[in-house]
C-alpha cells in the first residue's frame, strides 16, 4: 500500500489532481461554517452583478443571489449526490456480481443476462425512463444514476469473484461446513473490496457528471435548492447577457471531473505492472545505436559481424545480451549458431538488421559489414532498403509472426512490392510461384488463405517463401523449425538446403539442436551467455568439441539407437546477463574450472577453429589470434 | 456472411424483448395513478376510471405487457396526450434529427479519435503525444453541455461565425449548407468526449500491437515505417477499437440529449425531456424503446464490421 502511494505520488499529474480534489472536498465540507451569504435569498435589485463587485466575489445570478455562496453549496450538493450514487451503485452492483460469480451456473446465467439487457441501453435512456416513472427531483435523479451504473459494477465484480470462488481457501471453508452467507461475507468479500473501491473511485467523477447532467436538464434538483448542474441549467437563459453565471458552475464541474480523472489515471497506471516494465513502449523502427567503438571495414564475405555488443537497458539495469560476437558468412555458406535459450543467439541475429526492440535494446559496439557497408548506425532508410531485399529473415512461430488479418498472398506480394514496382497481376502470379517453390500443394487456392487456416508446417513454409520473395543474398533463420514436429522439420530443412544449393544463398541458422546443425550447416558457432565460446567446421566440432560447454551440450542430446545412456544434464544455470562474471561465464558450472578462469579469457584461434577456454577438451593447435 | 448477419439479427430479438420488459416494468413503478397524472388533479373519479379502462390499466400487469407489445409490433406505440398525435410519428420525425446530429458526431469522433490515437502511439513520449494526451484529458473532463454553451458564446455571439441554435434558419433556410452551418457546433461539442475516449483507447491498442511479432516481420520485410503503422499495426489494432466504437456510439446518443437542449435541436432527446416534464408517459415509453432498439441494431452493424475485419470470427 505504501509502495502504491509512493508510485502514485511520483506521478505529478495524479498528485496535482489529488491536491485539487482534496481542496474542493475540504471547502465543500467546511461550507456550513464559512462566512458565506445565504445561497437562496433573492434580491432582485442586485441582479447579474459581474464578478469582483463589492460584496459579491463571483457576482450574482438572475435573482440577485450570491454566486460564490451558491457555487460552494452547489459543489457540496453535487459531490454528495455523486458520491452517494457511486456508493449505492457499488453496493448493489457488487452484491449482484458476487452472488452471480459465487453461485455460478443458472443463477449466474440469469443474472448476467439481465445485466446484459441493461447494458444494451444507451445509459441516458434508462436514466430518463426511471426519472419519468419516479418523477423529477434530486433524490430520483440520484436513484436513476445509481441504477444505470449497477450493471457496470455487477459485471466487473462478478469477474473477480469467479476467479476467487474456486481458490483453495474457499473450498476449505466450504468443507469446514461454513454456510454460503458466511463464506460470502468472510472469505469472498474481503478479497473483492479493493477492486470495488478502485472501480468506485474511477467512476465517481462520471456519476457527479451524470447527476449534474440530469439537474441541468431540469430533472434533478428543483429550485431553490441547486447543485452545479441546475445552476448551469438556470443560467443558460442568460448565457448571452451574463455569461459569468454559466461559466462559474461550469468551470467547477470541469475542475472536479478533471482532478478525479487525473487521480484515476494515476491509480490505474500505478496498478498496471506493464507500464513499469516498459512493455507498453513503442519499439523504434530500428534498434538504437550508441557505439563506444566501431571496427574499421571493409568486411569479408556476405556478412561480417565484428565484436558486436547488444544490451538491454531496463531502468538502472543493463543486460549484456551479446558481447564481442564476431561471425563471418561467405557467399553460399551456411553458418549455424547454437546455444541454450537466452544465450544471445537470437539477439545477435536481430541486431544485424537493427530489429532488436528498442527500447530497451541498444547496440553499444561493434560493426556488421555487408557488401563493404557497415549496417550498424546506417541510416534507417538504408537498412529498410536492405531488409527483405538483400537480407531476409525467417522467424520462429509463424502464427505470431504472420499478420493474422491479412491473406498470405497479400503478405507475400507486399514483401515484393515494397522493394520493386511490379504490376498487381504479376504480384499475384509471383506469390503463387513462391508458394510452389516452398512446395505448398494447391498454391493457387492457398494464396487466398489467412494464416490461421494453415497448419504450422504450412505457415512456416509461407515464412520461408516470404524470405525468398526478392531472392536475397543472405537469409537469417531464427529457429525456423523449433515449433514443428520432426517430419515437417526434416522437410523444411531439406527445402532450405536445396534452395541454398540452387540459388547460392548464404544462411545464418540459429538453433538449439545439434541434429539440425549437423544436417544443414557448414560451420557452427557455439554461444554461451552472450559470447561465442567455440567456432569451427561442423564436422570437426561434432567429432572433437574443444570447449567443455560444447561437450556437455552435446552430451545432452539423446541418440537414436544408442541404447540406454545417461543423459548428462549440465548442473546449474547460465548466469544472469546483468551480472556476468569477469572471466569465463561457464566456469561456475565447469569441472575443469581453475583460478585462472576468473580472469577474462580470450578467443584462441587455430587454422579453422577457435575456442574461448584455457583448458580445452581436445587441444586444438594453438596460436593466439 | 449472410448467415452470420441473420444469426446476429435473430440473437437481437431476445435483447429487444428484454428492453421492452425493462421499460414496461420501470413504467409500472409509477407511483399513483397514471390517469390522474394525465388528467391532472382536478379530474373527477369517473373520468379517471374511464381513462384507466381506455388505456387498459384495469387489466393485470402481464396482460397489459402483451397488449402493449402486440400493439407496438403492429406499429401502434400509442398516442401522445401532450402533442395529440401518434407516438411513433413524433418519435420517427424527431429521431431523424437526432440521427443527423449523433451520426455526424460519431463519424467525427471515430475519425479524429483513431487519427489522434495512432499519431500519439507512433510518436510516443514525443511532443505530438504529449500535446494530444493533454488535449484528450481536457476533452474527456469537460461536460458536453458546458462546452456547447461556451461554443455558443465564442462562435455565435462573439465571432458571429455560426448560428446560435436550431437545425435550420427560420427565414430562408432549409437547404444543405444551412443545415451544415447549424450542425457544426452541436456535432463538434457532442463529439469531444467520445473523441477523447477513442483516442486513448486507440493509443493503447496501437502500443499493444506494435510490440507483437508480426510487426517485427513487417519491418524485416522492409515495409516503410508509415506502412508498418497505418497498415499493419492499425489493421490489427482495429480489432480492439471497433467494439469500443460501438460502446461510444451509445455515449454519443446519450450526450445528444444534453446537446439537443443546449442547441435547441429538434431531436428525440429534447422530446423525451419535454415529455418527462409534462409526464407524457406513452411518449417517453415509445421513444425509449424505439431508440434502444435502433441502438441494438447499430451494434449488429458493429459486429458485422468486426467479422469483416477479422476472419478468425466464425461466420
Amino acid at each position: 500500500m505504501i509502495a502504491f502511494m509512493k508510485l502514485l505520488a511520483r506521478n505529478r499529474l495524479a498528485l496535482a489532481g489529488g491536491i485539487v480534489l482534496s481542496l474542493v472536498v475540504l471547502v465543500a465540507l467546511l461550507v456550513p461554517v464559512l462566512p458565506l451569504k445565504p445561497p437562496d435569498v433573492t434580491n432582485t435589485a442586485e441582479r447579474f452583478h459581474r464578478p469582483f463587485t463589492e460584496g459579491h466575489l463571483l457576482g450574482t445570478d438572475h435573482l440577485g443571489r450570491d454566486l460564490l455562496s451558491r457555487l460552494l453549496w452547489g459543489t457540496r450538493l453535487s459531490l454528495a449526490v455523486g458520491t452517494a450514487a457511486a456508493v449505492i451503485a457499488a453496493v448493489i452492483g457488487s452484491a449482484v456480481g458476487i452472488v452471480a460469480g459465487y453461485f455460478g451456473g443458472r443463477t449466474d446465467n440469469v443474472i448476467m443476462r439481465g445485466v446484459d439487457m441493461l447494458m444494451a441501453f444507451p445509459y441516458i435512456l434508462l436514466a430518463l425512463a426511471i426519472v419519468a416513472a419516479l418523477g423529477t427531483g434530486l433524490l430520483n435523479a440520484l436513484i436513476a444514476v445509481a441504477a444505470v451504473n449497477i450493471p457496470f459494477f455487477a459485471r466487473n465484480i462478478r469477474g473477480v469473484t469467479v476467479g476467487i470462488a474456486h481458490k483453495e481457501f474457499v473450498d476449505a471453508a466450504r468443507l469446514a461446513g461454513m454456510g454460503h452467507a458466511r463464506i460470502l461475507l468472510q472469505e469472498i468479500l474481503p478479497n473483492v473490496v479493493p477492486v470495488i473501491v478502485i472501480a468506485m473511485s474511477t467512476t465517481i467523477g462520471w456519476m457527479i457528471l451524470e447527476t449534474a447532467g440530469l439537474s441541468f436538464l431540469g430533472l434533478g434538483s428543483q429550485p431553490p435548492q441547486a447543485d452545479l448542474g441546475s445552476m448551469l441549467g438556470e443560467a443558460r437563459s442568460a448565457l448571452i447577457t451574463s455569461p459569468h453565471t454559466s461559466v462559474v458552475p461550469g468551470l467547477m464541474i470541469f475542475i472536479i471531473v478533471m482532478s478525479i480523472n487525473l487521480l484515476g489515471d494515476g491509480v490505474r497506471d500505478a496498478l498496471d505492472p506493464r507500464l513499469r516494465s516498459g512493455a507498453l513502449t513503442r519499439p523504434q523502427p530500428a534498434t538504437t545505436v550508441q557505439r563506444a567503438f566501431a571496427p574499421e571495414g571493409p568486411g569479408r564475405g556476405t556478412l561480417d559481424v565484428r565484436d558486436l555488443e547488444t544490451q538491454f537497458h531496463v531502468g538502472p539495469r543493463i543486460y549484456r545480451a551479446v558481447n564481442e560476437v564476431s561471425l563471418q558468412v561467405a557467399p553460399g555458406e551456411c553458418l549455424g549458431i547454437i546455444g541454450e535459450s537466452g544465450c544471445g543467439k537470437s539477439v545477435t541475429a536481430l541486431s544485424i538488421m537493427g530489429l532488436v526492440s528498442s527500447p530497451p535494446g541498444v547496440i553499444t559496439g561493434g560493426a556488421v559489414f555487408h557488401d563493404g557497408q557497415d549496417l550498424i548506425g546506417a541510416p534507417y532508410d538504408t537498412l529498410r532498403r536492405l531488409r527483405g531485399d538483400k537480407v531476409a529473415y525467417i522467424f520462429q512461430d509463424p502464427l505470431a509472426t504472420l499478420h493474422p488479418l491479412t491473406r498470405i498472398g497479400e503478405q507475400l506480394a507486399e514483401a515484393i512490392r515494397v522493394h520493386h514496382a511490379v504490376p498487381k497481376a504479376e504480384l499475384r502470379r509471383r506469390a503463387i510461384e513462391l508458394l510452389k517453390d516452398v512446395r505448398i500443394p494447391n498454391a493457387e487456392a492457398r494464396v487466398d488463405n489467412f494464416p490461421h487456416e494453415l497448419s504450422g508446417g504450412m505457415r512456416q513454409r509461407v515464412g520461408i517463401a516470404m524470405a525468398l520473395a526478392n531472392e536475397p543474398e543472405l537469409i537469417i533463420a531464427d529457429e525456423p523449425t523449433t515449433a514443428l514436429d520432426v517430419t515437417v522439420q526434416a522437410q523444411i530443412l531439406s527445402l532450405l538446403d536445396d534452395l541454398r544449393r540452387d540459388r547460392g544463398l548464404a544462411i545464418l541458422f540459429i538453433t538449439h539442436d545439434f541434429g539440425v546443425v549437423a544436417q544443414l550447416c557448414d560451420r557452427v558457432a557455439v554461444m554461451y551467455a552472450g559470447r561465442v565460446v567455440e567456432e569451427g567446421p561442423t564436422g570437426d566440432i561434432l567429432e572433437r568439441p574443444a570447449h567443455p560447454y560444447t561437450k556437455r551440450l552435446m552430451a545432452c542430446v539423446p541418440e537414436l539407437g544408442g541404447g540406454r545412456r545417461d543423459l548428462a544434464a549440465i548442473p546449474g544455470l547460465p548466469p544472469a546477463v546483468d551480472q556476468l562474471p569477469m572471466g569465463c561465464a561457464f566456469a561456475p558450472r565447469c569441472d575443469k574450472a581453475a583460478k585462472a578462469c576468473t580472469a577474462p579469457v580470450d578467443l584462441t584461434r587455430s587454422d579453422k577453429r577457435s575456442v574461448r577456454c584455457l583448458f580445452p577438451e581436445d587441444a586444438i593447435e594453438r596460436h593466439s589470434a | 456472411m449472410g448467415g452470420y448477419i441473420l444469426k446476429r439479427l435473430v440473437s437481437a430479438v431476445p435483447v429487444i424483448l428484454g428492453i421492452t420488459v425493462i421499460v414496461f416494468l420501470i413504467m409500472a413503478m409509477i407511483p399513483g395513478d397514471p390517469a390522474t397524472a394525465i388528467l391532472g388533479s382536478y379530474a373527477t373519479p369517473e373520468n379517471v376510471e374511464k381513462l384507466n379502462r381506455d388505456l387498459g390499466l384495469d387489466k393485470p400487469l402481464v396482460q397489459r405487457y402483451f397488449i402493449w407489445l402486440g400493439n407496438m409490433l403492429t406499429g401502434d406505440f400509442g398516442r401522445s396526450f401532450s402533442l395529440n398525435r401518434p407516438v411513433l410519428d413524433e418519435v420517427a420525425e424527431r429521431f431523424n434529427a437526432t440521427l443527423i446530429l449523433a451520426g455526424t458526431a460519431f463519424v467525427l469522433c471515430a475519425f479524429l479519435g483513431i487519427l489522434a490515437g495512432v499519431i500519439s502511439a507512433a510518436r510516443q513520449y514525443g511532443w505530438a503525444d504529449k500535446g494530444i494526451t493533454f488535449v484528450v484529458l481536457i476533452g474527456i473532463s469537460v461536460p458536453s453541455f458546458f462546452l456547447g454553451m461556451m461554443m455558443i458564446l465564442l462562435f455565435a455571439v462573439n465571432l458571429r461565425w455560426l448560428p446560435v441554435s436550431g437545425m435550420f434558419a427560420i427565414y430562408g433556410g432549409g437547404d444543405l449548407p444551412d443545415l451544415l452551418r447549424h450542425l457544426v457546433m452541436p456535432a463538434g461539442a457532442l463529439a469531444v468526449v467520445a473523441t477523447g475516449v477513442i483516442a486513448r483507447l486507440s493509443r493503447s491498442a496501437m502500443l499493444e500491437v506494435l510490440r507483437q511479432d508480426f510487426i517485427r516481420t513487417a519491418r524485416a520485410k522492409g515495409v516503410p515505417e508509415r506502412g508498418v503503422i497505418w497498415r499493419h499495426a492499425l489493421k490489427a489494432a482495429m480489432v480492439s477499437i471497433i467494439p469500443v466504437l460501438g460502446i461510444q456510439a451509445g455515449f454519443v446518443l446519450s450526450g445528444a440529449v444534453y446537446i439537443e437542449i443546449v442547441f435547441q435541436w429538434p431531436g428525440v432527446g429534447r422530446m423525451l425531456v419535454d415529455a418527462i416534464l409534462k409526464r407524457d408517459i406513452l411518449l417517453v415509453q415509445g421513444g425509449v424503446v424505439f431508440v434502444a432498439a435502433c441502438y441494438v441494431m447499430f451494434n449488429i452493424l458493429v459486429d458485422v464490421a468486426q467479422s469483416l475485419l477479422d476472419p478468425r470470427i466464425k461466420t
